[in-house]
């Protein structure tokens, strides 16, 4: 592949999605985020109580990234060649459980704001 | 490459940073930052396919004034690297499916005719309407023809009925090479594999087709009443001989016989039957499915046109051009691109993403009056599916010498799912972009 660079892989994106869904969905990636650091921010410290929903919903989060992922491609786990594809996996199943952490605990803290029980 | 962050809607939180962060700088950064070129030189491009429409777009931003014309007669572009799923039932027909007019940039004149005649001593083009355009550089970028009409007894009507595919005609009759690859894959019997004796473009498309429709018998749990033979021209299994052994293995793995030297002269496709020219003489095979790929060469306007190389290819009519800067030989204001150009390799759509600069290099720096010393080295790419779910990224130069993109990442022998995505979701994507002339 020549020059891949980040304009070229923005190109890439643009054209998997749509030009408008691939920017609508940037959006709403950086809202959650932001809205996760605001509830950060706002309650001054990690809420353990929720964090640990947000943990629980982790591995339901990599399962079905990597279920969406397969789904989607016509594959299956069969199809696994070598080392890198496990890398890859494994990249699809943590960013599947991060992402899934990060909206639940944004939610929840949205939904729920700071009690006093909390830790 | 991008695949495992594309799909989770809350990994975009972290991509979105990112990207959201670099949009400001992407918007500089995507763009070349080189000074456009005033000129009014009119430049024609025949052919608004992979290669002439990435050119189009490329050119438009580094020139200011010039007049830009591109002659292409068919209103619909064909995204040809997705016949290959089309054919294995992957994907619908019109997965390969868009306007030319769709990834046209404005400034750029389209004229809907085929270009019918070319004088390189006058500098004009004829196109099939009479009109005639006079040209200060000329791009050819026609693709290719398939020339069914010299296989004895082949009619396209037969492709998708009674065990008789050609993935190559078009998306229809990828689909309808699917019809009937798909009813040998249920019901088993002889099936013959085969490609032609010319240059070809993708030339391991034959091969993939071989392995989906291989695999796609597995999973109905027809193998067992299969047999399936690969039929190459000459005698080995692809041009690269690394490739070509490495093939040679994974069909044995997969129980695919091969043959060597077997070329389709005629079908009967009434009794069934292909004639192949051999070197020990004609042979008939029995088939319940045959996969035909016709001989491909360049069309009529380029092979009468006295620009195609007189010693080489002499039955192909493939442009002569220097290998290196894709100038012609003995034109120097004409420059040939994508499948049209006579070079050894290079008959893929990576190839064109790598040829376009190239080409566009050396004209911008004609028109400025400087000279330029870029050169394309062969890339030449294959996604080689090998079973649906897994492929070999194969990658490679003039000099057979095998060019991963990814080196001790991607393994280019190995059959692996990453290499897969590539194909399944990244190549289409990849195509667009430098169709746009943005990647
Ligand atoms: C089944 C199959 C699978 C493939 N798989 C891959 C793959 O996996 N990876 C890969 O990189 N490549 C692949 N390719 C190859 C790739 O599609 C071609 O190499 C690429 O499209 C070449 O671009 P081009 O512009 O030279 O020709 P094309 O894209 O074919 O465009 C040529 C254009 O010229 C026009 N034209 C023809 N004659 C005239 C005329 N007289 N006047 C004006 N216009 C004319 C045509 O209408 C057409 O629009 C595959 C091809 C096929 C058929």
């Amino acid at each position: 592949m020549k020059d891949l660079t980040f304009g070229t892989l923005i190109a890439v994106f643009e054209e998997i999605f749509g030009r408008g869904l691939f920017w609508v969905m940037v959006g709403a990636a950086v809202i959650i985020t932001l809205a996760y650091l605001y509830v950060l921010i706002r309650d001054r410290s990690v809420s353990w109580h929720k964090f640990l929903w947000a943990q629980l919903s982790m591995p339901f989060g990599a399962i079905a990234a990597v279920l969406f992922v397969q789904a989607m491609t016509h594959s299956s786990f069969a199809d696994i060649g070598g080392p890198v594809d496990v890398i890859v996996l494994l990249g699809v199943a943590v960013a599947g459980a991060v992402g899934a952490a990060i909206l639940v605990y944004t939610v929840e803290s949205l939904l729920w704001p700071k009690k006093a029980t909390d830790a | 490459m991008t695949k495992e962050t594309q799909f989770t809607p809350t990994r975009r939180g972290f991509l979105g940073l990112a990207a959201g962060a670099g949009v400001l700088a992407a918007a500089g950064a995507g763009q070349k930052a080189e000074a456009q070129i005033a000129t009014t030189a009119h430049i024609v491009i025949l052919g608004a396919g992979a290669a002439g429409a990435a050119l189009a777009n490329r050119l438009v931003g580094r020139l200011d004034g010039a007049r830009i014309t591109i002659v292409d007669g068919r209103k619909e572009h064909w995204y040809q690297p997705g016949f290959s799923l089309i054919a294995a039932g992957l994907k619908p027909a019109n997965y390969s499916v868009s306007q030319t007019t769709d990834w046209l940039p404005r400034g750029v004149e389209l004229k809907t005719e085929m270009a019918a005649n070319i004088d390189p001593e006058a500098k004009t083009v004829a196109l099939g309407n009479g009109e005639v355009l006079r040209y200060d550089y000329l791009i050819i970028a026609t693709g290719l023809v398939l020339d069914y009409d010299s296989i004895d007894g082949f009619e396209m009507d037969m492709i998708g009925k009674d065990g008789v595919g050609s993935l190559y005609a078009g998306p229809d009759y990828a689909a309808k090479t699917w019809a009937a690859a798909g009813k040998f894959a249920e019901e088993g019997g002889v099936g013959l594999f085969t490609r032609p004796n010319t240059e070809m473009k993708c030339a391991g498309a034959p091969i993939k087709h071989t392995f989906l429709i291989d695999d796609i018998a597995r999973r109905n749990g027809a193998r067992g009443k299969a047999e399936i033979t690969y039929f190459a021209n000459n005698a080995s299994l692809f041009g690269v001989p690394i490739v070509s052994e490495k093939i040679r293995m994974v069909f044995g793995d997969r129980g695919i016989n091969h043959a060597y030297n077997h070329v389709v002269q005629s079908i009967d496709a009434g009794a069934k039957r292909v004639t192949f020219a051999t070197p020990d003489g004609p042979v008939e095979r029995d088939y319940d499915y045959v996969h035909i790929i016709p001989p491909q060469r360049a069309p009529d306007v380029v092979r009468n046109s006295g620009l195609a190389w007189a010693d080489k290819w002499t039955d192909q009519g493939w442009v002569d051009v220097d290998k290196h800067s894709l100038r012609h030989n003995r034109y120097p204001d004409i420059f040939a691109v994508g499948d049209v150009a006579g070079v050894p390799k290079g008959k893929t759509a990576a190839s064109v993403k790598w040829q376009v600069p190239v080409v566009e290099e050396h004209l911008v720096a004609d028109i400025a009056g400087t000279s330029s010393t870029a050169s394309y080295n062969g890339y030449t790419s294959c996604p080689l599916i090998t079973r649906i779910g897994r492929a070999m990224l194969i990658e490679f130069d003039y000099n057979n010498d095998l060019t991963p993109s990814f080196p001790g990442v991607i393994a280019p022998l190995e059959e692996l799912w990453i290499s897969w995505l590539m194909k399944e979701v990244a190549l289409k994507a990849t195509y667009n972009a430098m169709l746009r002339g943005r990647a």
